[in-house]
Parts: structure tokens; C-alpha cells; sequence
């Protein structure tokens, strides 16, 4: 959870007029080489992934895992429970009657599964994070309604305040503002 | 087979329906010698392969109906193969007359005795069921069923052929509104007719999952058939930029998804059974499990889930249009494997029995199925041209 606390650099936010001009702005840092940087939009935008040339999420292969680990995890427990540690004939049917258990396994496996698909999900997003130097930006919060944002962050190998304001300017950015983690 | 990309029409639609339905017919009158030699075995292999190819029917159906229902956008693309498969009913009618000839070799019910208290032969557990399991009513219940698959089909089909003419966006409304109570007397008919041809060959048996099963088996067996003619035009340069590799992940995804439904219905009406134990009720497992049919019972737990299951797992085998060809292929089969495990064990409780003739009717019924099928396919503009959600679909992506 150390993300929690973690402090993001300064960043250089700019302003765009539509999804579209968005999409084609990040596509634009991305050609420039940037790395360190995101896209903030009221919605989710079509085609954004392609655009920041973002790798598909690891995220199945946690939850296949977790899955795989609660099932196998679930039969044997099952199996040591009822052959085992506590063996009792019920109506019966054999000590092991994995039919009987097929139900509690399919269940755990999908508890862990989901289980793993949203702590992974909030580790791959380095969440829950309550800060992120956006935040001191006036503008930013149109973000939740009808803005469209890119902030540049200073820990990217390129970043020179200069270049990445005109940078900015020059795809179509407005107002153009860095601004700084610890302005408040 | 030639194919016009501007409207979208097969100006000539190939050798395709000519080798099908000379395959069907030859393979049919085969089969019928078979029937002077064994006709038991006939009607038996005959409503194992009429249930597998009208459930690529039925399927197509559903899949029409839920395309309209849920305003899917996606699937406009691949209406008109669904529209189409639902459109062979008609042709499923008349394949299903020669099963009311074999009603005494399919079904124990239908000899008037077992209902005589006079005979030695009467039945007093089926004879509760008399008012349900006569001759009369199974007729009129099959007139039924066909009545309303084809004035749905046929009412859905003609609109949406209608809509090709000129942009009314008013026949998408009203392809709805008659998929609603469609899809309840899809519902009720499917359950019913499978009750009445499958479960009633061992009339002392009851399921009340059984219409489900049938279900999810019929929608399987309509999105493997959607992709392999997907594939079968892809191969031959047909719509390929039209139905793209995002369609085929669709596919993919709800094949996968009713695999596990499949595997879930059939597990559900197996385990109470098994937990209860109650003689009445486990027979019918105990005569596929404590002989030979064992094995075809295991081919199918892993044939028509474990592999299918591992084989679609992943977002890679989606997206390989090849690979998912052949595992549509493979599916098909195991549909058929699947009613073939439902039908045979009733009239070979022994052991497993194969006959040459299970494979010659399903070839036979199959031929004309896919002549049918072809037929109407080519005779309109195979994609719904002036859809309003077809650019929607052509360009759909599934990020």
C-alpha cells in the first residue's frame, strides 16, 4: 500500500477540446518518445489503449492462477476433510464423493478468481492512491463532466518543462499549466 | 460461386447446395435400405440426426430473437446466417413426418396396451401420464411447435429482408417487438418438443432441466455453425473484411461462455440425481455409466467440455480464425456425440450399439439441411444491407 502515500512528480497538464483530438494528442507523445504520461477523460475512449500504446493488461494471468490455486486449493480440502481427517459414510456413498463437492469448488474458484481480479486490478492502477498532483489544478476538475486532460510527469526520461509546454502547445494543447505536488 | 461486394448479393451462389443435396439424397435412400433391415435402428439413428440439425435451426432462431431483443450491434453482420438456419424449418417439418411413422419403434408409450388395464402389458407408472403421452396430443403438440418456429422465423426473416429495400428504421421496432413474446413461446416450445422427442424415449424418466440442456446444446450448435460459414466464405474471399477477426472473438467468447452453461446444465441434472439416489430417477444415468456406455459417457465430459474449455480458454484461440474453426468443427460433433448419448442407450440399455446407419441419416438429413440452408442464404443480400446498425458492425472492435 505504498502507493497510498506515494509522491508523484510535478506534472504539465494540457487541455483538448474533444475525445478525438485526445486520442490523437496522446498518439502524438507517444511518437515524441514520452512515457510517463496519462490521459484523463469523463468516459472511457475508444481506441485510447492503440493510441498510448499501452500493452494488454497481465491481469488474466493473475486471475487464471488464483482460480487454478482456489480450486486445487478447495479438492484437497475437501478430500482431507471428508476421507481423511473425519471420515463419515453419508447416505452411503464413498468417503470421497467429489460429486458432492463440485459445487464448494466451483464456488471457491471463482471467489479466488474475482478475488484476484480486483486486488490485481488495484495493484496494475498502483491504487488506492488519495493524491496525484492533477488534483491542484483548478481546470482538472472539469475532468468529471466535459474536459479532456494529458498531464506530462516529470520523472519521464525526456521531460524538459521547455520542450514539453511546447510540445504541448503545438499538438493542440490549451492552457498549458504545470503544476506542482506540494502547491497546497 | 461468385460474389458481388457492392450489394453484397452471390450472383451465382456455387456448387455448394448441388453437392449437399445430392450428398443428402443419396445418403438418405441408403439409409432407408437400412430401414428394411433394421427399422428400429432406423428411427432411432434417423431422430438422433433430425434433433442435431434442427437444433442449428432452433439456434438460429433464439439467435435472431436475441440479436433484436438486446439491440446488439455486433451480430448485424451475421444475422442473415441465423436468419437463414432459423429459415429451414419449413424443410425440418417436412423431415419430421417420417418420425411419426416410427412412433411404435421410438416410443413404448405409443403402443395403446401399455394404457389397457385389460393387458398384461399395461404400465401403471406411464399410465399417469396418459393424458399427456398419447398419440393425438403428441401430434398436435408437434403442429404446434413447428406453427410457431416458422411464423417466427418466417415473420422475422421477411422483415428484415423487407428492410433491404429502403431505410425503415420503424421494421427494426417491430422485429422487436415480435422477438418479446417470441422469445417466451421459444422458451415453452423448445422445452416442450424436447420433452416430447428426446426425454419421452424413456418415458419413465422426468427431468424438468432436460428443455435447458436442450437449450444450451442448440444455442452451441448455432454459433459453431455461424463460424464455419464464416470461415467457409472467408476461405473463399467472401465478406472477409466484413465479418473481421472482432466477430469471430465474439463468437468465440459466446461459445465458450455457453460450453461452461452446457457443462452446468448437464451437471446440475446430474448431481441431484445422484445425491438423491432414488431408484425411479438414477436408471437412466446407471444404463450410460455401468456398461460400455461408459466410454461414450466420458468422451462427452471431456469432449464437449474439458477440451473445448482448455481449447477457448484463451484470447489468442479466439482470434485465430483457423483454430476456431476447427474447434467449431469439432464442437458440432460433439453435439451430435451429446444427442446420441441421449437417444441410442434408451433402446441399447445393454451396451454401446453402433450402426452404420447413425452415420448415413445424420450425412443424409445434413445434406439437406445445408442445400436448404444455402438456398435461402444466396437468395438475398447475405448481410441485412440498410440496417441501421450495420456500419456499427462492419467497424465494431472489441477494445
Amino acid at each position: 500500500m505504498k502507493s497510498i502515500f506515494q509522491t508523484l512528480p510535478q506534472v504539465i497538464l494540457a487541455e483538448f477540446d474533444s475525445a478525438h483530438s485526445l486520442v490523437s494528442a496522446a498518439k502524438k507523445l507517444r511518437e515524441a518518445g514520452y512515457t510517463k504520461y496519462d490521459s484523463h477523460s469523463p468516459f472511457p475512449v475508444h481506441g485510447m489503449d492503440d493510441a498510448m500504446g499501452l500493452k494488454r493488461s497481465p491481469l488474466g494471468y493473475v486471475v487464471g492462477v488464483m482460480g487454478f490455486t482456489g480450486m486445487i486449493g478447495m479438492i484437497a480440502l475437501t478430500y482431507w476433510t471428508s476421507a481423511v481427517d473425519y471420515r463419515f459414510v453419508i447416505s452411503g456413498k464413498p468417503y470421497f464423493s467429489w460429486q458432492a463437492f463440485v459445487p464448494v469448488i466451483f464456488a471457491i474458484t471463482v471467489l479466488f478468481s474475482a478475488l484476484g481480479a480486483f486486488f490485481g486490478m488495484l495493484a496494475f492502477n498502483q491504487l488506492p492512491r488519495l493524491f496525484h498532483p492533477v488534483f491542484n489544478s483548478e481546470k482538472f476538475s472539469r475532468v468529471t463532466d466535459g474536459g479532456f486532460f494529458i498531464s506530462v510527469q516529470a520523472d519521464d526520461p525526456l521531460y524538459d518543462r521547455g520542450k514539453v509546454i511546447s510540445f504541448l502547445e503545438s499538438i493542440g494543447g490549451r492552457n498549458v499549466e504545470v503544476v506542482d505536488a506540494d502547491e497546497k | 460461386m461468385k460474389f458481388d461486394s457492392s450489394t453484397y448479393r452471390f450472383t451465382e451462389p456455387g456448387k455448394l447446395g448441388k453437392i449437399a443435396l445430392s450428398a443428402g439424397l443419396v445418403f438418405l435412400v441408403i439409409s432407408v435400405l437400412g430401414y428394411f433391415q433394421d427399422s428400429a435402428q432406423f428411427f432411432l439413428a434417423y431422430i438422433t440426426s433430425f434433433m442435431f440439425w434442427l437444433s442449428i435451426a432452433l439456434g438460429g432462431l433464439f439467435f435472431t430473437m436475441l440479436h433484436h431483443l438486446t439491440g446488439a450491434k455486433w451480430s448485424t453482420v451475421l444475422r442473415r446466417v441465423s436468419e437463414s438456419a432459423a429459415g429451414t424449418i419449413p424443410l425440418m417439418l417436412i423431415l419430421f413426418i417420417p418420425i411419426l411413422f416410427g412412433l411404435h419403434e421410438l416410443f413404448h408409450w405409443s403402443h395403446p396396451e401399455v394404457y389397457d388395464p385389460a393387458s398384461p402389458s399395461l404400465d401403471e407408472l406411464l399410465k399417469k401420464k396418459e393424458a399427456y403421452l398419447n398419440v393425438p396430443f403428441f401430434v398436435i403438440r408437434a403442429v404446434i411447435y413447428f406453427a410457431v418456429w416458422f411464423l417466427l422465423s418466417h415473420y422475422l426473416t421477411k422483415t428484415s429482408v423487407a428492410q433491404d429495400s429502403g431505410h425503415d428504421d420503424k421494421l427494426t421496432g417491430q422485429m422487436r417487438r415480435v422477438s418479446a413474446p417470441g422469445m417466451v413461446l421459444f422458451a415453452l416450445t423448445i422445452t416442450f418438443a424436447s420433452f416430447d422427442w428426446l426425454m419421452s424415449l424413456d418415458a419413465h424418466w422426468f427431468s424438468t432441466i432436460f428443455g435447458v440442456y436442450i437449450f444450451s446444446g442448440a444455442f452451441l450448435a448455432i454459433m459453431s455453425f455461424m463460424i464455419l460459414v464464416g470461415y467457409f466464405q472467408r476461405r473463399r474471399d467472401v465478406l472477409t473484411d466484413v465479418i473481421t477477426v472482432e466477430h469471430y472473438h465474439d463468437l468465440g467468447k459466446l461459445t465458450f461462455g455457453f460450453i461452461i452453461f452446457w457443462a452446468y446444465m448437464a451437471f446440475s441434472q446430474y448431481f441431484l440425481i445422484w445425491y438423491a439416489n432414488i431408484p425411479e430417477e438414477n436408471y437412466w444415468y446407471l444404463y450410460r455409466w455401468d456398461n460400455s456406455w461408459k466410454y461414450v459417457s466420458l468422451v462427452i465430459i471431456f469432449g464437449h467440455f474439458v477440451i473445448p474449455f482448455v481449447g477457448l480458454l484463451t484470447r489468442a484461440a479466439k482470434r485465430t480464425i483457423p483454430y476456431l474453426a476447427v474447434m467449431a468443427g469439432w464442437i458440432l460433433v460433439m453435439r451430435w456425440a451429446d444427442l446420441y448419448w441421449l437417444v441410442m442407450p434408451t433402446h441399447h440399455q445393454g451396451g454401446f450399439h453402433f450402426s452404420w446407419m447413425d452415420v448415413t441419416t445424420c450425412v443424409g438429413v445434413g445434406g439437406l439441411f445445408v442445400w436448404f440452408f444455402w438456398k435461402r442464404y444466396t437468395s438475398y443480400a447475405v448481410v441485412p444491407v440498410k440496417d441501421p446498425g450495420l456500419e456499427a458492425s462492419i467497424h465494431f472492435t472489441n477494445t
